[in-house]
């Protein structure tokens, strides 16, 4: 049976080129960064290297960029820590309504600290504006978060817009990039962003290791206490290999990034188009032009995506939906319902994310499967009426 | 995370759609997760349902809970399957992953439901010839 991987916003496969790189620091180099003798500095330069690598990729500087253990915790580092730090000018954060848990959770644990939150709430495209972004800002508003591109619906945000908001009303601003880089271009000082997430899992880098960006000048407390890596920002051994691993992947995505979008888009397109034809009543979720160019997310009507997911996995096909049904929790997923879906459409949503390795065929396959399902389980659903 | 059992019923299921001279129809719905189920079944006069069918709007396990249900009331009394437990079911799909025995609740109370929609009708309260499913 024919395979195709389409939940690459999950996760990426590792990229065979990356791989390669680590290896060495998973054999022969294997001293810690911080020994002074040879096996030390040899992993050393492993890790500055990859510093190096990230830096250049957003357009950073390398004492900017410091490695964390995934893109939660680069989210947490930034949000304890700026409540923490700036406790004494203001107690105000804004985000959306849309943020992944990595931010969202941690906001809960901040307001039962007495912080105030504010959720932004997106257009039913899952948009917010800069302009929202300047009415919600006081002079007790210490950080502005918002992420680069929505995780389950794909669109990306106005982000050179709201640095540009932040910047002339002073106050710091944080995007959550995980689902952008290595998908669109960043550019930290062009866009005026102050600090960014990513995790190198999202682009063919290995699960397990993150970095966040932190503009000169910022300084936050270590999120994790202990020893002095990371010029003290950041405890604990470092992660050799899955850092060079990182700062691999990160170099193979940015330079690739122009025609690996342009190609994934086109097949992006292809698919949106192809669902739209062969299946009737269905709603993609998401904007219709500002969105990632690997992400597509439908709602086919009257059905459940739990469903939808097993019967595509029967046919060799993997995705992810928001059905509520999935999670084992009560809801479907917020930023569906922060999109204004309804709980009945949300269950039938099913997202489909492609990477670099996604061909025409999976996408002629996906095309052929996919209205078959919807078919076959619309004819066992009372809500539909042909 | 689904059994052997579960993932045959899903992707075969028995007694898929309506029962067109169906006695009883019944309508159940999770709020907790928005899913539906429609079970109808057609009683002959000794009490015996002699033939029943089911639509569901859920997950895997719901679609499989329904049609494990129909297969084990099919043919049986009203009273024995007035006695169809939800654990019955889940113990004949041979096991349920924790979060979705509410789906199979569902299943028992769409049966049950059917059969009070079928007592309704026999007592007048219904008119006998007016299907509530189209
Ligand atoms: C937008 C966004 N933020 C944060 C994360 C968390 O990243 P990680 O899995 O590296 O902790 C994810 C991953 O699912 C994500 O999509
Ligand atoms: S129908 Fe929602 S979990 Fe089973």
């Amino acid at each position: 049976m024919r395979k195709v991987y389409l939940d690459n916003a999950a996760t990426t496969a590792l990229s065979p080129k990356v791989l390669e790189q680590m290896m060495p620091y998973l054999t022969t180099i294997y001293g810690n960064p911080s020994s002074p003798h040879s096996f030390g500095q040899e992993a050393r330069k492993g890790v500055d290297h990859a510093r190096d690598q990230v830096a250049k990729a957003l357009n950073a500087l390398p004492e900017e960029i410091i490695f964390t253990g995934c893109g939660t915790e680069s989210d947490n580092t930034v949000l304890f820590g700026v409540a923490e730090r700036y406790a004494k000018k203001g107690n105000h954060i804004i985000t959306t309504n849309v943020e992944h848990h990595a931010i969202l959770h941690t906001c809960e644990a901040l307001e039962k600290r007495g912080v105030e939150v504010t959720y932004l709430p997106v257009d039913e495209n899952g948009m917010v504006t800069g302009e929202q972004v300047a009415n919600a800002i006081t002079d007790k508003t210490i950080l502005v978060s918002i992420m680069f591109a929505n995780n389950e619906v794909g669109t990306i945000m106005p982000i050179a817009e709201i640095g540009k908001v932040c910047r002339e009303r002073g106050v710091l601003f944080h995007t959550d990039a995980v689902q952008a880089v290595g998908h669109v271009p960043i550019d930290v000082k062009a866009m005026n962003i102050d600090m960014l997430s990513l995790s190198a899992h999202k682009f063919h880098g290995p699960k397990g290791v993150g970095a966040l960006y932190m503009k000169k000048g910022i300084r936050l407390p270590s999120y994790v206490m202990g020893g002095a890596q990371e010029r003290n920002r950041r405890a604990g051994t470092e992660n050799v290999a899955g850092i060079v691993g990182l700062g691999a992947a990160i170099a193979l995505a940015t330079q690739t990034l122009e025609e690996s979008a342009a190609r994934m888009t086109r097949l992006r397109d292809k698919l949106i188009a192809g669902i739209a034809q062969r299946i009737p009543e269905v709603k993609l979720n998401g904007h219709p032009t500002m969105r990632l160019p690997n992400n597509v997310n439908y709602s086919i009507k009257y059905i459940e995506g739990e469903s939808i997911l097993l019967m595509l996995d029967m046919n060799g096909i993997a995705a992810s939906s928001g059905s509520a049904c999935t999670s084992g929790s009560l809801d479907p997923s917020h930023v569906l319902l922060a999109l204004g879906l309804s709980h009945e459409v949300a269950h039938g949503s099913v997202r489909l994310t492609l990477s670099d390795e996604t061909t025409e065929e999976d996408i002629d396959y996906v095309l052929d499967v996919l209205p078959k399902v919807a078919e076959r389980l619309r004819a066992m659903s009372p809500l539909y009426h042909a | 995370m689904y059994t052997e059992k579960v993932l045959d019923h899903f992707s075969h299921p028995r007694n898929m759609g309506e029962v067109q001279d169906a006695n009883g129809v019944g309508m159940v719905g999770n709020a907790k997760c928005g899913d539906i189920m429609q079970m109808f079944i057609k009683v002959n006069d000794d009490g015996i349902i002699e033939d029943c069918g089911f639509k569901t709007f859920g997950c895997g396990a719901a679609i499989a809970t329904s049609s494990m249900a129909t297969e084990m009331i099919k043919g049986k009394s009203i009273d024995e399957a007035l006695k169809l437990s939800n654990a019955a079911v889940v113990e004949a799909l041979e096991g349920l992953p924790p979060q979705k025995i509410h789906c199979s609740v569902l299943a028992e109370e769409a049966v049950k439901s059917a059969i009070e929609d079928y007592y309704k009708r026999k007592n007048g309260e219904a008119p006998e010839t007016e299907k509530t499913a189209e």
